[in-house]
């Protein structure tokens, strides 16, 4: 009963004289991709935020250094944009995926697991714009002083 | 509902699954029930189980994160307020918490890959969960004591 959802078909199981229901084969296999996702975001999620806790945990006066002006400071290099927007990217895909893999596992009431999908995937999409926004419409210049300005180069000019 | 082999355990079966390895270890002269499996009982299910619970509590810290990281945009001075929290004692020590979390699930999640792609991955999947705690440990004793001096030293 819990088989015969909508997408599936009979199909012979190997080695009975049985048929079993399995999934109709499909174009875009969701599930194949997103395993794949997984993976291969992981390896660069673990090498990008090992980097980020360093530099924004470890380095230097670690926790205590971050304010504006440390932050004005690293999204005046264009290295630190693309790493952070990849970072927002990998990881809330990364972790929306997860969720959706704990929904599934978990919400077995058809509407609760709608609306938990559908939490996730709004949460995922606004923060994504949220993050994109704020990273590429960001000026290091804002709010900065005759002696922070020095330490940007851009913002010597002014 | 009948039991299906893809479905996740429930809870119930994973408190079963969790009596069930302790009443094994309990009476060893009993046949090992869980032997040969990868996914239930010792290193294999409380890896899965821990991997979940990080993976939780990394993605909320994220929601949160992106959005005090957002206040850059609304004023240097908001920004600054808020991530002023984040240096608190009581927040410091969350941070180790946090940086445990995305240590052990950043180890593990390479230690799944390895059981994936290397074909002697799952035979080993056991050490490569110690080999998993011992980076772990590398790792934490190498971050506490820097955090701890950052966040109760002086200057």
């Amino acid at each position: 009963m819990a088989q015969q959802s909508i997408g599936s078909v009979l199909v012979p199981a190997p080695g009975t004289k049985y048929e079993r229901y399995a999934r109709r084969p499909r174009r875009f296999n969701l599930e194949k991709w997103a395993w794949i996702y997984m993976r291969a975001s992981g390896v660069l999620l673990a090498v990008l935020i090992f980097g980020h806790l360093f530099v924004n945990l470890v380095s230097g006066e670690g926790v205590k250094q971050i304010d504006f002006a440390f932050v004005a400071g690293k999204w005046a290099d264009p290295f630190w944009i693309v790493w952070d927007v990849l970072l927002l990217w990998l990881a809330l895909i990364h972790g929306a995926n997860g969720m959706r893999t704990l929904v599934n596992d978990y919400a077995t009431r058809p509407a609760l697991r709608r609306v938990l999908l559908g939490l996730i995937a709004l949460a995922t999409v606004a923060l994504l714009v949220l993050g994109t926004l704020v990273l590429t419409t960001f000026d290091p210049c804002l709010g900065a002083t005759a002696e922070t300005a020095a330490a940007i180069p851009q913002c010597a000019i002014k | 509902m009948p039991p299906r082999a893809d479905r996740a355990p429930s809870a119930v079966s994973l408190i079963w699954g969790i009596v069930a390895t302790q009443s094994t270890a309990a009476a060893p002269a009993q046949p090992k029930r869980m032997g040969g499996t990868l996914y239930r009982g010792r290193e294999g299910m409380w890896s899965w189980v821990l991997h979940r619970i990080t993976g939780v509590a990394i993605f909320f810290f994220l929601l949160v994160h992106v959005l005090d990281t957002a206040l850059v945009k609304v004023s240097p001075e908001a920004y600054d307020a808020v991530i002023g929290a984040y240096k608190t004692p009581i927040m410091g020590l969350g941070e180790i918490a946090l940086v445990a979390a995305i240590g052990f699930h950043a180890l593990n999640g390479l230690r799944i890959i390895l059981i994936d792609f290397w074909a002697k991955g799952a035979k080993y999947q056991k050490p490569l969960f110690w080999t998993v705690i011992v980076l772990w440990i590398v790792l934490l004793a190498g971050f506490v004591p820097r955090q701890l001096m950052h966040i109760f030293g002086g200057a």
